[in-house]
């Protein structure tokens, strides 16, 4: 078989095809104890078939997974706008903190006493994030955003519950908002009604005006938006929301915009997520894991989940006594390797490198604006986008489909396409603050030489990456989703 | 500031063809009382070395050169040296999501391999590409019975359940509208069945049973398929220390409805507690109610194989508050660590793995039980986890061990404030025969 799929992009079949009878690549450590027989366990108990795992030398696994790897596009090789992701460089000092040994061999359940290191780290990274956002309280023990989602909509639910305003069955949700805003008031049984924006992509007050009733619990809004524009009137929404008894959660997925520059928590935010791994470049990792701590006013930090992160005398533990804590909310205490990294992102930055990078990413975002809105079209004419700039494809030959997969031929990663939904063909670039003028350029010019392209040749793209198109349709229609022998 | 490439003449440029004089221009539609007026009350920038040894110190506080035998679901596993190289690689810790399969077939393959690996783990039809960690999977789990079982609304837990899943469980279902009912263990430390039989009715929705339990020790998940089957209940299995399944028979074969499971024990560090991996599996008749992603195989348009995430509609992104669940991000690289343990343990391996873990675990329960005072609690077989009782309280005796190096096991009045003699003790392969023997004589001492 020839190995080479492309040159020396190197064909690789699946773990199971190249696996060979007998082989193993790992050694245990030494048996010193006896083999004990298993009589004790009630033999229809015991294992009957092997589970089919691959029979590999740790060379073969080496290079399979090696290979693997040469099939991805990464932020390290190149520009990555996908917007409202925030892939912003992430810097290897981080991997290097989160990979000593002794914060990876650290147990949870160890003594307090050989924690303080590491509680120390989380109870500063505590500090700096509520100083960031203008909070009041943080909880670090989401393993997401959509995790910090859900924790802030249930601690919204006790607050409701404790004043025994047990009506309030909504949440307000803007047309423009992530999907996991809805589905989260979802699982926490809240019906998620949709706000509709104004022509301008703001929140239209006259519909937040005849929506936010008595029955309403939170109104849950992005800001800046995902139309890459600030809720200009955000005072007056919130206002608005808080006289009529409902609480403010702020999807922080683009603090990216804000850090260092104005805080939610002035703004009258009672609960936000970070997502560390947009603003504070920890790794996405292929999908995870990430990281999602929640900021809260004093009003709620009561109902935070157990166990907090508190201070007895000069020692720092895990308080389990809150007797109005909604629970647990996961098992142990966060994403503790993720937070590692965004401790040094913030340690390295301080509050002067942080006011640079969100000045220098709104920058980056106006400069892709400037070069390309007299070609395409870009909703809501304002005169200058946040941290990210809405494109649609209206007008185009192609689609934003073609646009995106003929970007790939071109050696970028396509941004954020058909999202948001509140315009038809969306392309929402976030160059973040770590490009350069020449990346910037560079992709201006691919997006203005695929404009001039007739939409047939820009249909066949790719061609340059491992495979062409793929058929997702058929995935999905008739779903494989595991390797078998007969296969 | 390092890691910002643009030098002071390219902001120039650039504000220039963006038509301000400076950034803070482009911040107009901030309202201006909401603007921040003084700088973050943060710590000034840290260089790199100063960071580094800020960082180290701080790491140095946790004894590794302690001997451990703490578990309690998370387990220290010896790690491969082949595995961080190739799994930190850029390609596959700096990318995204794999939304652009064209560009992505590396992180795609991937995750239909890790599919394929859990599933033949745990004998069930499809597994997903991961979920957070376990005990919100287990979460998921019930919330997803729900949505196959929408008439019933009971929810069985065996006390045998790890209590930090259970107190999750409550807080995920407590606007749910159902009820859990907590089924005790027996004096042998199994799961009672007697008990669960007397509580099964049409209004079960499913039973949550440990498959080897909080305790370490070993269900009859027989007994357990048998029983909620004939109720129409679903059955859910959990398995926290998942190389037990290269000796006990797979969930799958006993026809659970839906798996889930913590994956840092195949082979993930402990990282206090996360991030981990939670693992979710099903039959494959509840698929499409299944939450997580999922990779499937499909063609290019050459006809060549090729991966792509798929049943999407189950997601949020497009399903919005009807989607399966809320869950986004996964834990992909967690995942794919664990596919390249499993893939260098292989088949005898896991077999073998599985093995020295109960025997270093009847070493010890034989080693420690012969010290005076020292009781095994459970008579049914164990793992590699037990508990034992102590004559006296137990956060004396760990706090004195500690002192001398020990971390002998997990308190268990921690979790139930009148379980004060009793401790929870994991051995792994990576305690080797002398630190048990140890541990022993140590107890001896303090006792």
């Amino acid at each position: 078989m020839n190995p080479g799929r492309k040159g020396l992009v190197l064909a690789e079949p699946l773990l199971f095809e190249r696996s060979k009878s007998g082989k193993g690549g790992m050694e245990l450590p030494e048996w010193d104890v006896e083999t004990y027989p298993t009589e004790e366990i009630p033999p229809h108990l015991l294992r009957k078939e092997e589970a089919k795992l691959p029979e590999l030398s740790e060379p073969e696994v080496v290079r399979h997974f090696t290979r693997l790897s040469t099939y991805n596009y990464s932020l390290d090789a190149g520009f990555y706008p996908l917007g409202s992701c925030t892939m912003k460089y992430n810097p290897k000092l981080n991997d290097w903190a989160a990979n000593l040994e002794d914060f990876t061999e650290a147990h949870p359940y160890a003594p307090y006493r050989h924690q303080q290191g590491l509680l120390e780290l989380l109870w500063e990274l505590k500090e700096d994030l509520k100083e960031i956002a203008g909070m009041d309280e943080v909880c670090l023990h989401p393993a997401a955003g959509s995790h910090g989602e859900l924790l802030g909509i249930l601690l919204i639910r006790a607050y409701h519950q404790e004043r025994g305003d047990t009506k309030r069955t909504q949440v307000l949700i803007p047309d423009s908002a992530h999907g996991t805003n809805p589905s989260s008031a979802a699982i926490c049984d809240l019906t998620a009604v949709t706000l509709p924006s104004g022509p301008d992509g703001l929140i239209d007050m006259a519909a937040l005006d005849q929506l936010m009733t008595e029955k309403v619990a939170a109104i849950m809004l992005t800001n800046p938006n995902t139309c890459g524009l600030f809720e200009t009137r955000i005072q007056e929404v919130i206002d608005l929301v808080h006289q009529r008894g409902g609480l403010v959660y702020f999807d922080g997925a683009n603090m990216n915009a804000l850090v260092g520059m104005a805080r939610p928590g002035d703004m009258g935010a009672d609960v936000l997520h970070f997502n560390v791994h947009k603003t504070f470049s920890t790794p996405h990792g292929g999908g995870g894991p990430g990281a999602g701590p929640i900021g809260l006013k004093s009003l709620l930090a009561d109902y935070l989940p157990r166990p907090l992160l508190a201070k007895r005398g000069e020692e720092l533990i895990l308080d389990y006594n809150r007797p109005k804590s909604i629970g647990r909310v996961r098992s142990f205490y966060g994403n503790i390797g993720v937070l590692i990294r965004a401790w040094t992102y913030i340690r390295s930055m301080g509050p002067d490198g942080l006011v640079q990078m969100t000045g220098q990413a709104v920058l980056n975002a106006n400069y892709i604006k400037a070069r390309l809105e007299q070609d395409f079209h870009a909703p809501f004419g304002q005169a200058h986008c946040m941290h990210e700039v809405l494109l649609t494809d209206r007008g185009q030959k192609a689609s934003t489909m073609d646009f995106a997969k003929g970007l790939i031929d071109r050696g970028f990663h396509p941004p954020t396409v058909y999202f948001p939904l509140v315009v038809s063909g969306a392309l929402l670039i976030e160059p973040t603050e770590t490009e350069s003028k020449l990346a910037l350029d560079a992709f201006c010019d691919a997006m203005l030489e695929l404009k001039a392209m007739d939409a047939e040749t820009l249909q066949a793209s790719p061609t340059g990456a491992f495979v062409r198109r793929v058929d997702e349709t058929l995935a999905a229609r008739k779903p494989i989703l595991r390797w078998k022998e007969e296969s | 500031m390092r890691y910002i490439p643009s030098g002071s003449r390219a902001v120039r440029e650039m504000l220039q063809r963006v038509g301000v004089a400076e950034i803070d221009d482009l911040f107009v539609t901030i309202p201006e009382p909401l603007k921040i007026k003084a700088p973050l009350q943060i710590r000034p920038a840290q260089s790199e070395f100063s960071l580094r040894r800020e960082l180290k110190a701080k790491a140095a506080t946790y004894p590794t050169e302690a001997f451990s035998f703490l578990g309690g679901g998370v387990y220290r596993r010896f790690i491969p040296s082949a595995i961080s190289p190739v799994v930190t690689r850029a390609e596959f810790l700096t990318s995204y999501t794999p939304y652009q399969p064209e560009i992505s077939q590396g992180t795609l393959q991937a995750m239909f391999e890790f599919q394929t690996l859990l599933a033949e783990l745990t004998g069930m039809d499809v597994a997903n590409g991961s979920m957070y960690e376990g005990a919100t999977a287990l979460a998921e789990a019930v919330l997803m019975a729900k949505r196959i079982k929408p008439k019933r609304n009971r929810v069985l837990v065996s006390q045998g359940v790890h209590p930090e899943y259970l107190e999750t469980l409550r807080t995920y279902l407590h606007h749910q509208n159902l009820e859990i009912a907590v089924i005790p263990l027996n004096s042998a430390g199994q799961t009672d069945f007697h008990a669960l039989r007397q509580v099964l009715d049409e209004n079960s929705l499913c039973s949550l049973l440990q498959v080897v339990n909080f305790f370490g020790v070993i269900e009859d998940q027989a007994a357990h398929a048998e029983l909620t089957q004939a109720a129409g209940c679903l059955n859910i299995a959990s398995v926290l220390e998942m190389t037990s399944l290269g000796m006990l028979e797979p969930p799958g074969s006993f026809g659970v409805d839906i798996f889930v499971g913590e994956g840092q024990s195949l082979g993930l560090p402990l990282s206090f507690g996360g991030p981990n991996l939670g693992v979710f599996a099903c039959k494959k008749a509840y698929v499409r109610k299944m939450p997580g992603r999922l990779s499937g195989q499909t063609v290019d348009q050459e006809g060549r194989r090729a991966f792509c995430l798929t049943l999407s509609t189950r997601e949020q992104h497009i399903r919005r508050e009807k989607a399966t669940s809320n869950i986004c991000s996964n834990q992909q690289l967690c995942a794919l660590w664990v596919s390249m343990y499993l893939s260098l343990l292989g088949r005898k391996g896991l077999k073998e793995l599985a093995e020295m873990n109960y025997s270093k675990g009847r070493e010890a329960k034989k080693l420690l039980a012969a010290v005076p005072g020292v009781k095994i609690r459970h008579s049914a077989a164990h793992y590699n986890e037990f508990v034992i009782e102590l004559p006296q309280k137990a956060l004396r005796v760990w706090e004195e061990l500690d002192r001398r190096g020990y971390l002998a096991g997990i308190p268990l009045v921690w979790f139930d404030p009148a379980d004060d003699q009793a401790l929870l003790v994991n051995v792994t392969e990576v305690n080797p025969k002398e630190e048990i023997e140890a541990l022993a004589l140590a107890l001896k001492e303090v006792l």
